[in-house]
């Protein structure tokens, strides 16, 4: 069951700057906070929003790795640490690989369905930037099945969507197919220059295109099929919204134009254990996304912005064909002509992504919601793109691992 | 020649020093991927660092972990390739860790020289000393059955002097690294008409596997690079001498510096590269060159009395830069010595007063940053050193005339057959200097 018995309201999005190489202000050799400073920015973030801590009822925070990336497991026990009015409300962190935000706002939503909580406090959040970059990958192959990972690729994850483009590049030509990954890569960064809070926010590359035709895959240094600008950014960064019913909505004081809709949501999993059927479809995001939509009775066509999971640009091309924008072998030519830019006939990823705006993994699928959030009701400044009345809905996309576990949610500005 | 068999037991001798600790990276890099290859497989590679110094072998098992764990880091994609059969490694950590734990395992520091006497091949970066050399290769020969191949890496002593002296019959040859020899690119290979020619190939190819470029040159004192540099180094300290009779000396050394540096558009000025090597090891350097030129005199007083006065430059073994004729903040020169008042006067007091004396660089100047980018130098250069021979300024006077000096010696270097030709100079400049053009050049 995915579509809601009740209304299911999203408010108070707020999202950390997303820290790492990008930012002006990171400074790998330099002492940096830790998870703890992120996780208290985001959560107080929300809470000056709703009228404070009192009107939380529950508590959920998606996370992916702490456990080793800083040694930090039991990340529930750190809400009272923000407010002390939070000592002793139930809390829970929810693990899903990089779907870890995805399921944290599905575990909130079922807190409200289940009628245990009207008010329910999510967090995202991941801070990655404690281990340099061989060893993170060692951290994100646990996404993966481990009894792959001695053969599997030193970088990992890199190493799967790799080969994923390399079977794409075969079948329909590389580059044709770097073509439309480039436009992507492009489009990630333009967007994520109007967004303050993004990773890649002062990139002031002009020609975006052509350095990354300049950057030819590596097989000896990197992996055979993609360069590092394919790749989303190593971040740290934590996001937080409520999730409420109409009740919770009222006693934050917050009025529904301030909020948008929850009208469906999808949890899909593939076996772990299996290796995709076809590497050139992204066929658990095909089943999430097109289940959502029909959940909420609508068609792509009626879709304002989409906010995808693109780890690797090939995954957002690929998401271009699993929604059915693009045949088979055409999401590339899709995106190379621009109609997923913000300008184009679907805005994808308008503060940039995963490429752009950064991947602090656990952290993003919360992330999606609060861009989400922010385009539908007008908050998101420079970044803002037109809502017309006659496409009010949004859909986020966000993928554990390989195309494993991904929840789609499908959202509509809360009528007044 | 087995070039594996060969690097199964090395020595390398003043192996906690600047030169030594790079080279016995390098090697002992070298020697692990080797024993790791499966036909090495029981093979026994044993890496002796000798040196004197029991702190500074203490200090050399520190810098070489952390610049093994570096190298491992860089290459993991490769090295889950060598060890894909040991089911035990799965993470890349875990195989990081069992590298470094495989080049440490074969060096064995020490400070006895006894352990030489069973290594089939020795590196030797003792300190540049030709007696000192000398002595030590004839002992170690004397004592080791194994006739053993000697590599030295004296950037300036005769090789034919040190088999002579030391009875070596031909199994010694110059392979000079380029400071640091585990970044710089550039090896000077240098043989006699007695160097054993199967350790020629086989220097050939551990520089290839170790991705440095070989410049070949003859056995004469100073070989190319320091042929160049010592020259260059006197050219720039005799022209501030001669400034200095109209202006505070402290100024100029510092419109020497800035001319070598912005106006030829090099990496550092003459004096901050002299400090980089050390004014003492600079001085020692021209007093062994010296008595194998007796058309020249190679040899500067004010290097003697900066010894004197104990200011040397040189590095910290962090690396970092000691103070010499200039000081350092954060690695930028904050102020020069003024051998006179034997105190260093702040840059910032005269900098804009000496720059308005040097007059504007030209327009078509680019910094070296781009420069060593350039892809058709020729245009580039000719263009921007045209430009300055046309400019009346003192800067751009001077500049030419430094850069006609760095022309002729480079030149003179091939006329006394110490290069075999131009694009060996050149290429010397360019890979160990970091220079962004040849010093034979038509430019000046």
């Amino acid at each position: 069951m995915s579509k809601p018995h009740k209304k299911i309201y999203l408010a108070a999005g707020f999202n950390t700057v997303s820290m790492g190489t990008g930012r002006c202000e990171f400074n790998p050799k330099k002492a940096r906070p830790g998870i703890e400073h992120y996780f208290n920015e985001a959560v107080q973030g929300t809470l000056k929003q709703i009228g404070g801590a009192k009107n939380v009822d529950e508590c959920v925070v998606g996370n992916f790795m702490a456990a080793r990336f800083n040694k930090q497991a039991h990340l529930g026990g750190l809400f009272p640490m923000v407010d002390p009015v939070l000592q002793f409300k139930p809390a829970i962190r929810v693990e899903g690989a990089c779907a870890s935000g995805g399921l944290a706002l599905v575990t909130s939503i079922k807190n409200v369905l289940a009628g245990t909580a009207d008010v329910s406090l999510t967090v995202g959040i991941e801070v990655q930037n404690t281990v340099k970059a061989i060893y993170g990958a060692d951290i994100l192959a646990g996404a993966g099945w481990f009894q792959k990972r001695k053969n599997g690729h030193a970088y990992f994850f890199p190493g799967q969507f790799s080969d994923r483009a390399g079977t794409y590049y075969e079948k329909y030509g590389m580059d044709y197919a770097r073509k439309g990954m480039g436009r992507w890569f492009r489009n990630a960064i333009e967007n994520a220059r109007l967004c303050p809070t993004a990773q890649e926010y002062e990139n002031k590359v002009e020609d975006l295109e052509a350095l990354y035709n300049k950057m030819k895959p590596n097989g000896a240094a990197f992996v055979d099929h993609l360069n590092v600008l394919d790749c989303s950014k190593v971040s740290d960064g934590a996001s937080c919204v409520v999730i409420c019913s109409e009740e919770g909505l009222k006693r934050c004081g917050i009025p529904k134009s301030e909020a948008v809709e929850i009208i469906s949501w999808a949890h899909k999993v593939r076996n772990l254990t299996e290796d995709p059927v076809d590497p050139t479809e992204l066929i658990t995001i095909k089943k999430a996304a097109l289940s959502a939509l029909e959940d909420a009775g609508i068609t792509i066509h009626d879709l304002a912005t989409i906010e995808t999971h693109d780890c690797f640009s090939i995954a957002g091309v690929l998401a271009t064909e699993a929604l059915g924008f693009a045949e088979k072998g055409k999401g590339a030519q899709f995106v190379a002509e621009g109609h997923t830019a913000r300008d184009g006939m679907i805005p994808m990823n308008t503060t940039g992504g995963l490429i752009g705006w950064g991947h602090p993994t656990g952290g993003t699928g919360v992330h999606m919601a609060v861009t989400v959030w922010e385009q539908l009701t007008g908050k998101a400044g420079a970044s803002q793109i037109a809502v017309s009345p006659e496409k009010p809905f949004a859909l986020s996309i966000n993928m554990g691992g390989d195309d494993v576990t991904v929840v789609a949610a499908v959202y509509k500005r809360a009528s007044v | 020649m087995d070039y594996s068999e060969k690097l199964q037991n090395v020595t390398v001798l003043g192996a906690a020093g600047k030169m030594g600790s790079g080279i016995l990276l390098l090697t002992a890099v070298e020697m692990a991927d080797l024993s790791l290859k499966p036909e090495n497989k029981g093979k026994a590679f044993v890496l002796h660092a000798m040196d004197v110094s029991k702190e500074g072998l203490a200090g050399l098992m520190l810098y070489l972990r952390a610049q093994v764990q570096k190298v491992a880091e860089k290459k993991t994609v490769a090295l889950r390739k060598l060890y894909a059969n040991r089911t035990d490694l799965i993470e890349n950590e875990e195989i990081i860790n069992q590298y470094i734990f495989d080049v440490m395992g074969l060096v064995r520091p020490t400070t006895r020289l006894e352990a030489a006497y069973d290594s089939t091949l020795i590196f030797e970066a003792v300190s540049e000393n030709r007696t000192l050399k000398v002595k030590l290769l004839s002992q170690i020969d004397q004592n080791n059955p194994e006739k053993p191949w000697f590599f030295t890496n004296t950037s300036s002593v005769p090789i034919h002097l040190i088999d002579e002296e030391a009875g070596l019959g031909g199994r010694v040859l110059g392979f000079h690294f380029y400071n640091p020899p585990a970044v710089q690119k550039l090896v000077e290979l240098i043989v006699t008409d007695k160097t054993n020619p199967e350790m020629i190939e086989f220097a050939g190819a551990y520089a290839k596997n170790l991705g440095k470029v070989v410049v070949p040159a003859n056995d004469f004192a100073g070989f190319i690079g320091n042929g160049h540099f010592m020259r260059d180094a006197l050219h720039g300290i005799h022209t501030s001498e001669k400034l200095a009779k109209e202006m505070p000396f402290a100024e100029a050394v510092y419109m020497v510096n800035r001319i070598s540096q912005d106006f030829l558009i090099r990496p550092m000025g003459i004096f901050q590269l002299i400090d980089y090597v050390g004014i003492d090891v600079v001085s020692f350097i021209m007093n062994v060159m010296n008595p194998f030129l007796p058309d020249e005199d190679l040899h500067s007083d004010l290097l003697d009395r900066m010894i004197s006065i104990g200011v040397k430059g040189g590095q910290y073994s962090d690396g970092s830069q000691k103070d010499g004729f200039l000081k350092y903040e954060k690695g930028r020169p904050v102020a020069i010595y003024d051998p006179e008042t034997k105190a260093y006067v702040e840059i910032a007091g005269f900098n804009a007063k000496c720059d308005g004396r040097l007059g504007p660089a030209p327009a078509s100047l680019i910094p070296w940053k781009a420069a060593v980018k350039v892809k058709d130098k020729d245009q580039a250069f000719g263009s921007i050193f045209g430009e300055m021979k046309t400019m009346d300024t003192l800067g751009a006077r001077l500049a030419v005339e430094y850069g006609r000096r760095s022309n002729a010696i480079g030149k003179k270097l091939v006329a006394d057959n110490v290069a075999h030709n131009e694009n060996d100079v050149n290429t010397v400049l360019l890979t160990g200097f970091f220079h962004a053009y040849g010093p034979v050049n038509g430019y000046f």
